[in-house]
């Protein structure tokens, strides 16, 4: 069976979701692995939302804000970027490949950059295979 | 001491445990007497020497309260939790390991044979040229000899068996255990099944008295050593990480009062799924940086962000342990 990688999408609600709407009321075909979350803010991301999307089965996550000096909330993406990094180490510790969370920027305008970057991104997440994370959280040994 | 109530019989065991956990129970000093004139301790191996197999004689709910600390690790620590539950009224976890996993629970970041390879070929001062290991059952002459089974993964108590309550702390400050003993012997009512007690609902930031201004930013992260602590000013805003904003508070903020952060014994807040995450996002949005790669350079310097943010709770968090 073909393997379908799940992606989660965590979208700001000023920039990111508006471009992600954008892909759609143009027609453009993007893969449709994503499924995407709709925030005010890239800086309401917790980490334990990514932690939590990890924990119960996605092998990607993605997160889209504004570009730098564009947030709506003038300092929620910067919030995320310094997040992103930690993070990243984090779930690098717990062993799960840091390919499988990105930070883009991504504005109301970029339709077509936000289709690219699903399908590129779906592309790495397909390569390298399911997240092991679930399996083990699963299993008591 | 007049006394016409029935005592309690109290219970206290160590699973995996440092110890730390049974001496902050002698810590209550002189006031032993007023604990033994409350209460019969009728299991406790740090002190008496009662053996398992009198408690598997005692009828079940016979222990009014055990304290329990310590993770789960091993098949003895399992049989212990599972049997010390059938046989108490009231189970407290005490102390973080119990309560979070603790310490020992640290070693859910590597597995059962990166442990044994480390200790019984590689360490330093190991001198083992048959490669002799541990077995769970040997044969001899005799018969055969077992040793508990050493588990994969590192559980907290409230992991295995249901826990009435959980009384935080590495150890847990005394003051509170007394409390919460004499609300028991006293007969008021305890709080719902679950709860964490001899503890605050605030966090540590609250009751501490260090010199807080709003304008928090880090550009470096520093180890205790690397700083002239001046005593007055907030450990973040020295650059050092203190696990206080995300702790919850109730050991009188004993650790700051000694010139040293916050390491985060007490766990997370209530209604905390996860217990480092939050403070990982409180600690990075003070980053003073807004260039990626600034922002990697400041993040390499906290070399272990499993281990210092989740120290006493990797067991405890959403990713319990590293990717098998």
């Amino acid at each position: 069976m073909d393997y379908k990688p799940k992606i989660i999408a965590f979208l700001c609600n000023w920039c990111s979701y508006t471009g992600a709407d954008l892909a759609g009321t143009s027609r453009m075909k993007y893969k449709p692995n994503v499924r995407a979350i709709r925030l005010m803010c890239s800086g309401r991301v917790e980490p334990a939302f990514v932690i939590d999307a990890f924990r119960k089965g996605a092998d990607g996550v993605l997160i889209c804000g504004c570009h730098p000096g564009d947030c709506h909330y003038h300092e929620g993406n910067y919030k995320c970027l310094r997040r992103y990094h930690l993070l990243k180490k984090y779930i690098h510790q717990m062993g799960i490949e840091t390919a499988r969370l990105k930070l883009e920027w991504i504005s109301a305008s970029e339709g077509k950059q936000y289709s690219e970057l699903v399908n590129s991104f779906t592309e790495t997440i397909t390569e390298l295979g399911p997240c092991k994370i679930k399996e083990t959280m699963d299993v008591l040994t | 001491m007049e006394n016409s109530k029935p005592k309690l019989n109290l219970a206290v065991y160590w699973a995996a445990a440092c110890g730390g956990c049974c001496v902050s129970v002698l810590d209550v000093h002189e006031k032993l007497f007023d604990v033994v004139a409350a209460a019969n301790l009728v299991f406790w191996p740090i002190a008496l020497d009662v053996k398992y197999s009198d408690v598997e004689a005692m009828p079940d709910g016979f222990i009014d309260v055990t304290l329990f600390n310590g993770a789960v690790r091993n098949t003895e620590n399992e049989h212990m939790a599972r049997l010390l539950r059938k046989k108490s009224k009231v189970l407290v976890a005490y102390g973080s390991c119990a309560h979070l996993g603790g310490i020992p629970g640290l070693a859910n970041l590597s597995t059962r044979e990166e442990i044994f390879k480390r200790v019984y070929d590689e360490c330093e001062s190991t001198v083992n040229p048959d490669q002799l290991r541990p077995l769970t059952v040997s044969s001899v002459g005799e018969g055969s000899l077992t040793l508990p089974e050493f588990y994969n993964d590192v559980r907290s108590l409230g992991q295995v068996t249901a826990v009435d309550y959980y009384l935080p702390g590495c150890p847990p400050q005394t003051e509170r255990l007394l409390e919460v003993f004499m609300a028991i012997v006293s007969g008021a009512s305890l709080p719902p099944a679950g709860s964490v007690i001899g503890a605050s609902g605030k966090a540590q930031c609250d009751e501490c008295t260090r010199l807080k201004s709003e304008n928090k930013q880090i550009s470096r992260f520093l180890r205790p050593y690397e700083i002239y602590d001046d005593g007055i000013t907030c450990f973040l805003e020295q650059g050092v990480i203190c696990l206080g904003p995300a702790t919850r508070a109730g050991c009188g903020v004993r650790c700051v009062k000694g010139n040293a952060p916050c390491r985060g014994c007490y766990g997370p807040l209530e209604d905390v799924k996860d217990p480092g995450s939050r403070m990982m996002s409180a600690i990075s949005s003070v980053i003073d940086a807004r260039e990626a790669e600034e922002i990697e350079k400041i993040v390499e310097n906290l070399v272990d962000p499993a281990g210092t943010f989740y120290r006493f709770s990797i067991p405890s968090a959403m990713i319990r342990r590293k990717v098998l």
